[in-house]
């Protein structure tokens, strides 16, 4: 498929609010994106005239309840049968942060053996409350998720994390079961990792809200459904990241570009 | 009483007879309904009811309360001021306003007219930039408070058409470690305040999708018993969109949250002095926000502004729809009409006087022709906001108010808008403080860690980490630096996708100087805020004033108020950085006596690329460091001192005229790349300022304080701490030696380091070596107290 005929969906909701960089980037990347309501979105579109769905940050109906709960449910009744046709379809979703607790919360994600009723995993509060910083990602995926093809193996990507729910738990009599459906499935894709390219192994601030095992960012079975909690649209840039006013001048690009870059080389491969 | 007389209608409504009353019963009436008006104002408003021969409407004397309270009208700096020297005719005419009439700059676009400053950004856009206080709030609710602060100056920036893309906040409080048993009854604990308002703002902040990239925490005795917190926000907005031309037949509309009696008296409680019982009369005053409210508000006035369907809009604040309305006629000359039962409730039977006068958060009032109301309101619908059209703007200069089809008021904007001018005198002393006597103390490393670790020089990671500084993915220079987190100057900000022009925002507040001497309190505000703006390579400066002050009736606090405000003059004037907007907080008293006299000055320039920005993190070895400004002994008011235990006297004082052509001489010398890196030398000196270069930048660093350029003889610690204003510290490569020296010619500079390979911290002194630390001690030190979890 021609880049330029991709469209990128990036829904949103009252309280989101990471949609503007998303699409910023993505436009970036040379697709169409569309910014659209949830509202709006099951009214007057339809899903499968996109080729990427981008659920993006931001604290969705105020994520009262629990993070992105409420947003979830929303998608669940008005688009639940048109986003699990397009994912049985082996298109790409990807969850950022917020997005990422809306896929969780929605069934999608881990989703062992196809959507689930009651949310698998939980994306519980930080032990230190919310936290804003640059950490380290693993890219751990063994070939399983298409989206994260481009990423070499054991690569290291900088991004920022921004939340204060984010904490990946497993329920506690199922952790080791679930953990080891991951590994089974190939569904890691991304955990937090110390300067040195090893795994932060829970330790603060590598791994920013403690989440089990490390886990920054999981895939379903099939690999085309992605959520993570660091923010790639942030780290897109080479003015973003932190550490560029050592070196003089900023590189042109940040990691974050890498991620987005290999979703979209998917659809294009793929079509 | 027998003045005030209920009606038997079937809502609550008071009619008060003024007509002849005596001041006895003019206090009586104030009391009755809760008004803060001053006696001098009763009577000017029983005069006018004299005149028009009838009685008042309790809606009519709230709005008089509401409009002329000192929140509202800022009766101390528009008031005449006998002054030893003389009458003061307004001191923000006067000291404030002055500099930009003066300047007369073509790039400042509305200053102290709207609801925020507005400063041109490039050919397109413009900057609009304000800041607030929510002292009051934040002292009895501190959560709350200090979320409603942000959420307000939000909708400030919302309230010229601007899309907020920046927030900065600046908080002081009492010691952490103060006394629990030293605390007078009603008054709350720092940690306790501390906790509220660092969580309040973060959870609504975060929440909007604002980041936080700019800011400060203070800590000072003086703040125990008046916690301050400054909330400010900075947006953007395309010119052509910056619509004004409200017109007799357009709607008013008020879109948001819902009208409760939550927010009462707001301004009235903010125009006085807290006491022990501030706890139970006012906490209905202060509310809880709700982020998701303001967030879709947000938007949807974005769509609005970008489509061009408003005339005109400002925030319901201080005074809700009474001073959102009245303000507005007035300003175009018009009158209203409103029809309070219309506006939208979260329940039933609220008084007409309680709905026109609430200051329920998250609401904005609009004003819209008739042609484009539907437009709007299905943009409102769509991003599910409630707005109702409530009245009209009309053509006379009289604001009518209707509820249950009867007239509930009738306003004359004339009177009501020149109320009577206040005169106050003034009587200010200088403290006779004089530096102490010690001996130099023998082990400086002791010293200087400690320094690292005290409360206004640490890190406030912890702090800083819990607002997301990076939502929007358009903050170049973040408030911690590098992998290594350390302290930076000023923010910046790239805003557009399309071009590399940035805004740097940076802060100065000196408190402690004001101890000694208000006027060089102020002076070195503005400094620092400058210098720190300068240090990232932010020039075209314009500057905005938060005041923080006690009761402005005491003569002493007057007093030192004109003093800081005639600073204010002197040197944004010879700086050439006009002051585009400010606020100011008066009745900051309480148990344990008046606030530490505070003013803060927030600073906002221009980067031309920010792929040129300079930052403060040594870059490399070999690397020379020069000092520029001159080192005297100013140790009055310092950290240093404060460490040692005293206050001192000799404040730091300021030549601005030569420290403003230092600056122009170091943007020139980063405008020819001249420039690695630059940090601006505040608390601590020139010792805290290298240290923190050397652990962010992850360099060693000689310092060789023999260099350092003095105006007389001095101690090493004095050369070490000293706070002089209008000082530099730079990072220039060896290459560029001669031509930097070249350009400095006849600015203060001398070559005091070297940056260094090696893990070591080093400074030269008399006696030889004075200091050798790890950079890691260093870092530990600073980052320990409230340095998160690095």
């Amino acid at each position: 498929m021609n880049r330029s005929e991709i469209r990128v969906l990036i829904p949103r909701a009252p309280g989101t609010n990471c949609d503007s960089e998303t699409a910023m980037a993505f436009l970036d990347l040379g697709v169409k994106v569309e910014v659209v309501h949830t509202q709006r979105l099951f009214r007057e579109r339809n899903l499968m005239d996109y080729d990427i769905i981008v659920f993006p940050g931001g604290f969705s109906y105020g994520d009262y309840v629990r993070s992105g709960a409420i947003w979830a449910k929303e998608c669940e009744y008005r688009i639940g049968r048109e986003l699990e046709e397009f994912i049985r379809e082996g298109r790409p979703v990807l969850g950022i942060c917020n997005g990422f607790q809306l896929l969780v919360e929605a069934g999608f994600l881990p989703g062992f053996e196809g959507r689930s009723i009651y949310p698998q995993a939980a994306l519980a509060n930080n032990p230190n409350g919310f936290q804003c910083r640059w950490v380290r990602i693993k890219h751990v995926n063994s070939g399983n998720c298409p989206l994260t093809r481009e990423i070499p193996p054991d690569a290291v990507l900088e991004m920022p994390v921004a939340h204060g729910e984010g904490r990946f738990l497993f329920p506690r009599d199922r952790e080791d079961e679930y953990l080891r459906r991951l590994y089974e499935q190939d569904q890691l894709v991304f955990r937090y990792a110390k300067p040195d390219g090893t795994f932060a192994d829970g330790e603060d601030p590598y791994n920013p809200d403690g989440a089990l095992h490390d886990i920054a960012g999981i895939c379903n079975p099939e690999g085309n459904v992605l959520g993570l909690m660091p923010h790639p649209e942030r780290a897109y840039y080479g003015w973003q990241l932190p550490g560029w006013t050592k070196r003089g001048t900023p590189p042109e690009y940040g990691d974050g570009r890498l991620l987005l870059e290999s979703i979209v080389r998917y659809v294009e491969r793929r079509l | 009483m027998r003045r005030v007389r209920r009606t038997p209608l079937p809502f609550p409504y008071h009619l008060i007879d003024l007509r002849g009353a005596e001041d006895g019963e003019l206090i009586e009436i104030a009391a009755l309904l809760g008004l803060g008006l001053s006696l001098e104002e009763l009577r000017s408003i029983r005069d006018h009811y004299n005149s028009l021969g009838r009685e008042a409407s309790d809606v009519e004397l709230q709005t008089y309360d509401q409009t002329w309270s000192e929140h509202c009208f800022h009766k101390t700096f528009k008031g005449l001021i006998e002054t030893p020297e003389g009458l003061v005719d307004g001191l923000l005419k006067t000291y404030i306003k002055r500099v930009v009439e003066e300047l007369r700059p073509d790039w400042c676009l509305s200053v102290f007219e709207d609801n925020a400053g507005v400063i041109e950004f490039d050919e397109d856009h413009a900057i609009a930039v304000k800041v607030e206080t929510h002292n009051h709030p934040s002292a009895i609710e501190p959560f709350g408070g200090a979320a409603t602060g942000i959420g307000g100056v939000i909708r400030d920036i919302l309230g010229v058409w601007a899309d907020p893309i920046a927030c900065t906040d600046v908080l002081c409080f009492g010691p952490l470690d103060y006394k629990y048993e030293l605390l007078p009854q009603g008054i709350k604990h720092p940690s306790y305040l501390f906790r509220g308002v660092v969580s309040g703002i973060g959870s609504y902040g975060n929440s909007v999708g604002i980041p936080t990239v700019n800011g400060a925490v203070y800590f000072d005795e003086g703040y125990v018993g008046n916690v301050v917190v400054y909330a400010g926000c900075l947006g953007l907005l395309r010119k052509d969109r910056y619509a004004r031309c409200v017109r007799a037949g357009d709607w008013i509309v008020v879109a948001g949250g819902r009208t409760g009696l939550d927010g009462i008296h707001g301004v009235t409680f903010a125009s006085s002095e807290l006491t022990w019982e501030s706890e139970m009369v006012s906490r209905p005053a202060v509310q809880i926000g709700n982020p998701l409210e303001e967030e879709k508000l947000k938007r949807a006035i974005k769509l609005i502004g970008e489509d061009g369907l408003g005339s005109g809009i400002t925030d319901l604040g201080g005074g809700g729809l009474s001073c959102a309305v009245c303000e507005t006629a007035y300003r175009y000359g018009l009158g209203a009409e409103v029809w309070l039962d219309r506006v939208p409730l979260k329940y039933p039977s609220m008084a007409p006087w309680e709905i026109w006068i609430s200051e329920s958060q998250e609401r904005m009032c609009l004003a819209i022709s008739p042609q484009n109301l539907e437009k709007a309101l299905r943009i409102f619908e769509e991003e599910q906001v409630e707005a109702t059209p409530i009245g009209r703007y009309s053509e006379e200069g009289l604001v009518r108010v209707y509820y249950g089809g009867l007239k509930v008021a009738e306003l004359d904007l004339r009177h009501l808008f020149s109320p009577p001018r206040i005169r106050r005198s003034t009587s200010w002393r200088p403290p006779s403080l004089e530096d102490p006597i010690f001996p130099e103390p023998q082990n400086l490393e002791a010293i200087l860690k400690r320094l690292l670790a005290s409360p206004n020089i640490a890190s406030k990671e912890e702090v800083i980490r819990s607002y997301d500084h990076e939502v929007k993915g358009c903050t170049v220079v973040k408030p911690l630096h590098g992998w290594n987190a350390g302290p930076s100057d000023a923010a910046v900000l790239k805003p557009l996708g399309a071009s590399w022009r940035g805004i740097s925002i940076s802060s100065g507040l000196k408190p402690r100087y004001g101890r000694i001497d208000p006027y060089w309190m102020a002076a070195s505000s503005i400094d620092e805020a400058v210098r720190n703006n300068i240090a990232v390579g932010g020039r075209r400066i314009a500057l905005l004033d938060n005041f923080t002050w006690g009761n402005p009736e005491k003569e002493d606090r007057l007093g030192s108020l004109v003093q800081a405000c005639r600073a204010c003059y002197d040197v944004a004037k010879a700086y050439g950085t006009p002051f585009v907007s400010g606020k100011d907080s008066l009745y900051n008293e309480s148990p344990l006596g008046p606030v530490t006299p505070t003013l803060l000055v927030t600073a906002v320039g221009i980067v031309p690329d920010i792929r040129r920005v300079v930052t403060m993190e040594l870059k490399e070895e070999g690397d020379l460091i020069y000092l520029l400004g001159l080192t005297r002994k100013e140790v009055g008011g310092s950290e240093y001192l404060r460490l040692m235990g005293y206050i001192g006297g000799s404040v730091p004082k300021l030549n601005a005229s030569r420290t403003a052509e230092l600056y122009r001489r170091v943007i020139s010398a980063m405008d020819l790349g001249l420039v690695r890196s630059c940090h601006d030398l505040s608390e601590g000196g020139l010792g805290i300022a290298a240290a923190e270069m050397a652990f962010t930048g992850g360099l060693g660093l000689t310092l060789n304080l023999e260099g350092v350029l003095v105006d007389e003889e001095m101690r090493d610690d004095f050369k070490l701490f000293s706070e002089s204003n209008g000082r530099l510290l730079v990072e220039v490569k060896p290459e560029h030696r001669s031509s930097f020296e070249k350009l400095m010619e006849g600015v203060e500079l001398s070559l005091v380091g070297m940056v260094t390979a090696e893990d070591r911290f080093r400074v030269l002194g008399r006696r030889g070596t004075i200091l050798d630390l790890s950079l890691g001690e260093l870092m530990d030190a600073w980052k320990t107290p409230l340095g998160g979890s690095n």
